[in-house]
C-alpha cells in the first residue's frame, strides 16, 4: 500500500489499496486510521511508516500553523533515512493518525516534536538495514543507503531497497518512552542519528513548502471551505454585559428564516440555520432577554490602577540569586522604574471556524485549532465520550500564535450539535473573534536595582503584578477552560501562573517575582487569559529590556556595552555583538535626537533569551514629531537557535515575528469599558498596516549545527517592543512606560 | 428571496438569494467557490476580495445587485492556461504566504495596482495595499513578491 499526503497529510492517491479520497478529509482520515497500527507511543510505527513504493510517512502529533515546520520535519526525517526529501510526506494533527505531541506548543514544534521525528527516523533506518544485513547475508557495517536503496560498500549489485525490505508493512520495533504525552513527549532508541557532518538535507537551503502553491492559487481546503452534509450553521449569542446570561428568549423572533433553530442550555444560547447568511440573520434578530449583572470591568483607562491596588493571589518566586533585600538596606542608591503592558488579543485574520457531528456513539470534529488532540480530549469530556471514540481532523485556519478561539467555537459547535442532532459548524462574526477570543494578560512590572558607591548593581529585585497567563489554561482540553463549558456551568480549573525574564545578567543578586492577581469575572469573561505568541514574553521583556536600557544612560554606561558588561553568556552575548556590528550601532552614552525637519532619528537596542534561543534586536526608528507617529524603518535582528534545519524559513519566521510583535508594540491594546469589550473589529483593534511596515529586517543567522534546535516560533516577538522604546529614547530623549507605543502617548510626551 | 445572475471566472450562474445577501456568500455557498473569504464581514481586512471589471472590491460588504452583469474574477480564475499568473507566480517565488488566508486582498489588489501602474514604485505600492490586513506579519515578503511581479 502507498500513502501519499498532501496539506496536513489528506490522503491524495494511493497503490494497491485503492482509498477513496474525498474531501473534507474525513473519509480519508478513517482510511488512515485503519493502516495506521494502535497508536503507541513506545511503537515505532507510530512515528515512522514505509509505503510500499518505498517512500515514507512520518506522522506527528504537532501542527504546523503556517511557519512551515512542515518541511523541517520532513527534512529531518528524510535525512535519518537517507531518502530524497520528496520522498517523505508527513501527516500531522489529525487524531485518529497521530499520537499526542502538544500540537502547537511553545515553540516545540523543530525542537521537540523534530527531535522525536529525528530519533524515530533513524531508529527505522537501523531497523532497515539489520533487515537487510540478514536478507543479504552480510554484517550491517558493510552496508550503505541512498535513496532508500541499501546496498554492500563496494558492491553495488548486491542491495535491497526499503520497498521490499518493508513496504507497505508496520515496523515492529519499540522505543524508550518518557512517560510524557503532548509537547514533552521524547523517546529514545538504539539507532544513533547522523553527526552534524553528514548532513544533505538538513541546514541547506531551497527546500520548499509545499502548501504554499495551493494557497497562492486559491485551491487549498481551509477550515471555513469544509462541507458536512446535513450541516447547519451556527452562531452563538453573546451577552451585552460580560458575565449576563439569558433569562428569556423569544424563538417567534426568528420564525421568518426558514429551519431557524435556538440552542439554549443554561448560560449558552445559540441559533443554527441551514445557510450560513441565514443563520447570521437569526442571530442578529433572535430577541434575548439577558439577567442584570453588575458591570464586571473596572474600564481600560483604570486597568493598571486596578493591577496595582488588586490583592495578590499568588507569589511567585521565578528565580533568585544572594540576598536581595540586604543589598538594598546596603544601597547607597536605588534606581527604578515601572512598566505597563495591556491586554491584547489575538485577532486572527477570520474568527474561528469549526465543526462538529455528534453522532450516537462517537463524534467527528473539523478543526483549525493548534491542538486537536486537547480538542479531541475536551469534547469527549462534554459527551461523556472515550477520547477514542472522537476523531478531530486537523485543518489550516486563519493563522495560529496561541490559544486562539478555535477551541472554544468546537465546543460551541459539539453543544449544537449534541442538542440538534446534525452537524453543526459554527463561525463567529468578527466581533466575536476580537471581542471574545482568549486574551494575553495585562501587567504592571518594577523593576529596581541596588548600586554601591562605584555605581555597581549589587542586586535586582523584578517584579510583574499580572494576571494569570493561562486561566483559560493553554488549550480546550476539559470544558471548564471554554466559553461553552463555563456557560454550562462546569467548574473552573484556573491556573495561575506567569513566569519572570529569561536573560543572562549576572547581578551579584537578584529576585525575580509575579505577583498573579485575580481575574477580573472568573467565569466567562472576555478577558479571561490563554497563551499567545510568546505568553508573558513581551511584556516582561518590554520592562526588563527598557530597564537595563535606562540603567545604562543612568550610570552613562553605552546601551550595548552596558549588555556585553553584563550578560554572562557566551551564545548571548554573540547575538548582542552580532546585531551591534551589522546595524552600524554607534556609541553613545545620551540620547542622541537626530533630527531632519519634522522627524527625528534614533537607534535602540534589545536581546532577550526563549528556551535555549537568544535573539538580539536593534530598530532604526523615525519619530514624527508633530504627530508622535513612529516607523521602524530598520531591524536587524541577530538570532541563535542552535542547529538549523532550514535557513529560508527560518528567515521567513523570524521576519514574521518581527512583524506581528512590531504591531503587537506600536498598535494593540484590546479596550474595553465597565461592560464589555470594545476593541472588536480592525478599526478599534488595529494592527500593521503596510504603510508602517518596515523597509529592511536584517537577519543573521548565527548556526550551531552541534547544538540541538531549539524553537524559533517566537523568541523575535519577545525583544521588540522595548527595542522601539529604546530607539524613540535615542530619537527624543522620552521614555515610554506604557505599550503600546501609541503616536498620542508619543506626542503627549514629548510636548 | 430574488433571482441573480452571476458571471463568475467567465461563467454564468444564477443564484436565489436573499436580496440583503452579500455576494460572499453567494459565492461560497451558491457557486461552490471556496478562496473567497470571509475575514471580518466590514470590508476592513480583504480576505474575500474579488475583481469587478477589474477593480478589487470586498465581496462581503457588496450586494449582489450590485455585481449583475459585471465580471466576477476570483483568485481561482486568474490562471491563464492552467498557469499562475505573474502575481500568483511571484507570490510563489517569495513563498509569501504563512497562513494563507488574507491572500485573496494582496494578491488581487496587486493585480489591479499592476494593470493600471505596471511600475510602481515603494510607496506606491504601499499605498495600493494600505488597509489590508496580514496577521502573520509577512509585509515585507508581500513587498518582495510585488515587485518581482512588476518586473516580470
Amino acid at each position: 500500500m502507498n500513502l501519499h499526503f498532501n496539506r496536513r497529510g489528506f490522503l491524495t492517491a494511493s497503490g494497491s489499496l485503492t482509498i477513496a479520497v474525498a474531501l473534507p478529509g474525513g473519509k480519508a482520515c478513517a482510511a488512515v486510521a485503519n493502516s495506521r497500527a494502535p497508536l503507541d507511543p513506545t511503537r515505532l510505527s507510530t512515528y515512522v511508516s514505509v509505503n510500499a513504493d518505498g517512500s515514507a510517512v512520518g506522522w506527528i502529533g504537532k501542527v504546523d500553523m503556517g511557519q512551515g515546520t512542515e518541511i523541517g520535519w520532513a527534512q529531518m526525517v528524510a535525512e535519518e533515512l537517507d531518502l530524497p526529501l520528496a520522498r517523505v510526506t508527513i501527516v500531522q494533527g489529525h487524531t485518529n493518525a497521530t499520537i499526542n505531541m502538544g500540537g502547537a506548543s511553545g515553540s516545540t514544534g523543530i525542537w521537540r516534536g523534530g527531535a522525536v521525528m529525528r530519533v524515530a527516523a533513524a531508529e527505522a533506518r537501523l531497523a532497515l538495514v539489520s533487515m537487510a544485513a540478514e536478507r543479504l547475508g552480510v554484517p550491517a557495517n558493510a552496508l550503505e543507503v541512498d535513496d532508500g536503496i541499501v546496498s554492500m560498500k563496494g558492491d553495488g549489485a548486491k542491495k535491497i531497497s526499503y520497498a521490499q525490505l518493508i513496504g507497505g508493512k508496520h515496523f515492529v520495533e519499540t522505543l524508550e518512552w518518557n512517560k510524557e504525552i503532548g509537547s514533552n513527549l521524547a523517546i529514545k532508541g538504539k539507532a544513533t542519528p547522523k553527526k552534524p557532518s553528514e548532513y544533505k538535507i538538513i541546514g541547506k537551503t531551497g527546500h520548499r513548502r509545499r502548501d504554499v502553491v495551493d494557497k497562492v492559487m486559491g485551491r487549498l481546503e481551509y477550515m471555513v471551505d469544509v462541507k458536512i452534509p446535513g450541516m447547519l450553521h451556527g452562531r452563538v449569542i453573546r451577552p451585552p454585559v460580560a458575565g449576563a446570561v439569558p433569562t428569556a428568549v423569544d424563538e417567534a423572533s426568528i420564525k421568518s428564516i426558514q429551519g431557524a433553530k435556538v440552542v439554549w442550555e443554561k448560560g449558552f444560547i445559540g441559533v443554527a440555520a441551514p445557510r450560513e447568511w441565514d443563520a447570521i440573520r437569526a442571530s442578529w434578530l433572535l430577541n434575548v432577554t439577558w439577567s442584570d449583572v453588575k458591570p464586571p470591568f473596572p474600564g481600560v483607562d483604570k486597568i493598571y490602577d486596578h493591577i496595582r491596588a488588586a490583592p495578590v493571589i499568588k507569589r511567585d518566586v521565578d528565580k533568585e540569586k544572594g540576598d536581595v533585600n540586604e543589598a538594598f538596606a546596603k544601597a547607597v542608591k536605588v534606581f527604578e522604574a515601572q512598566y505597563e503592558w495591556p491586554f491584547q488579543s489575538h485577532a486572527n485574520m477570520a474568527p474561528a471556524c469549526g465543526i462538529v457531528d455528534v453522532q450516537k456513539d462517537g463524534a467527528r470534529i473539523w478543526s483549525a485549532t493548534q491542538k486537536p488532540h486537547y480538542c479531541r480530549d475536551g469534547i469527549a469530556m462534554l459527551l461523556g465520550l472515550d477520547p477514542d471514540k472522537v476523531n478531530c481532523v486537523s485543518m489550516v485556519g486563519p493563522g495560529s500564535y496561541g490559544r486562539n478561539d478555535s477551541g472554544d467555537v468546537c465546543m460551541d459547535a459539539a453543544v449544537m450539535s449534541r442538542a440538534l442532532g446534525k452537524p453543526v459548524r459554527v463561525q463567529g462574526m468578527r466581533r466575536d473573534g476580537t471581542g471574545w477570543d482568549p486574551k494575553a494578560p495585562a501587567s504592571v512590572h518594577t523593576s529596581r536595582v541596588a548600586l554601591d558607591a562605584d555605581n555597581k548593581v549589587t542586586a535586582w529585585y523584578f517584579e510583574s503584578k499580572v494576571f494569570s497567563k493561562r486561566d483559560a489554561f493553554n488549550n480546550e482540553g476539559d470544558p471548564a477552560f471554554t466559553l461553552a463549558g463555563q456557560l454550562l456551568g462546569a467548574p473552573l480549573k484556573p491556573t495561575l501562573i506567569f513566569g519572570g525574564p529569561e536573560e543572562s545578567y549576572g547581578f551579584p543578586a537578584f529576585q525575580k517575582i509575579s505577583n498573579i492577581i485575580a481575574p477580573l469575572l472568573d467565569r466567562a469573561s472576555p478577558l479571561r487569559t490563554a497563551h499567545m505568541r510568546d505568553p508573558g514574553g513581551p511584556q516582561v521583556h518590554f520592562a526588563v529590556e527598557s530597564f537595563i536600557d535606562e540603567l545604562a544612560y543612568f550610570l552613562g554606561v553605552d546601551p550595548v556595552e552596558f549588555r556585553l558588561a553584563n550578560v554572562t553568556d557566551a551564545r548571548d552575548k554573540a547575538v548582542i555583538r552580532a546585531a551591534a556590528e551589522k546595524a552600524g550601532w554607534q556609541r553613545r552614552t545620551e540620547p542622541r535626537k537626530i533630527a531632519n525637519g519634522d522627524v527625528l532619528k534614533g537607534q535602540g537596542v534589545a536581546y532577550a533569551t526563549r528556551g535555549g534561543t537568544r535573539v538580539a534586536m536593534i530598530a532604526e526608528v523615525e519619530v514624527t514629531k508633530s504627530t508622535g507617529r513612529v516607523w521602524v524603518r530598520k531591524w536587524t535582528v541577530a538570532h541563535d537557535c542552535g542547529q538549523i534545519v532550514n535557513p529560508d524559513l527560518l528567515r521567513l519566521t523570524i521576519e514574521g515575528n518581527v512583524c506581528q510583535s512590531t504591531s503587537r508594540a506600536i498598535h494593540e491594546e484590546v479596550k474595553f469599558d465597565d461592560k464589555a469589550v470594545t476593541s472588536v473589529d480592525w478599526l478599534t483593534y488595529p494592527i500593521l498596516d503596510m504603510k508602517d511596515a518596515p523597509e529592511t529586517v536584517d537577519i543573521i543567522l548565527i548556526d550551531h549545527p552541534e547544538i540541538p534546535p531549539t524553537g524559533a516560533g517566537e523568541s523575535a516577538t519577545r525583544p521588540t517592543a522595548a527595542a522601539i522604546a529604546n530607539a524613540i529614547f535615542d530619537a527624543t530623549g522620552l521614555r515610554m512606560r506604557r505599550a503600546p507605543l501609541l503616536p498620542a502617548r508619543i506626542k503627549a510626551g514629548m510636548a | 428571496v430574488a433571482k441573480f445572475e452571476l458571471m463568475v471566472d467567465g461563467k454564468a450562474y444564477a443564484v436565489d438569494a436573499d436580496p440583503g445577501m452579500p455576494l460572499l456568500y453567494a459565492l461560497r455557498d451558491d457557486v461552490g467557490l471556496n478562496n473567497p473569504r470571509f475575514g471580518c464581514g466590514l470590508a476592513q481586512c480583504g480576505a474575500c476580495t474579488v475583481l469587478i471589471d477589474g477593480d478589487p472590491l470586498r465581496s462581503c460588504s457588496t450586494t449582489l445587485a450590485n455585481v449583475m452583469n459585471r465580471s466576477i474574477t476570483t483568485l481561482a480564475g486568474i490562471e491563464k492556461d492552467g498557469k499562475p499568473h505573474k502575481v500568483q507566480a511571484a507570490f510563489i517565488e517569495e513563498q509569501v504566504p504563512q497562513c494563507g488566508y488574507c491572500l485573496n486582498g494582496w494578491v488581487m489588489t496587486t493585480v489591479a495596482l499592476l494593470e493600471k501602474n505596471p511600475k510602481p514604485s515603494d510607496s506606491q505600492i504601499r499605498d495600493a495595499l494600505s488597509g489590508l490586513k496580514c496577521r502573520c506579519g509577512t509585509h515585507l515578503a508581500i513587498l518582495r513578491a510585488v515587485k518581482r511581479a512588476a518586473m516580470a
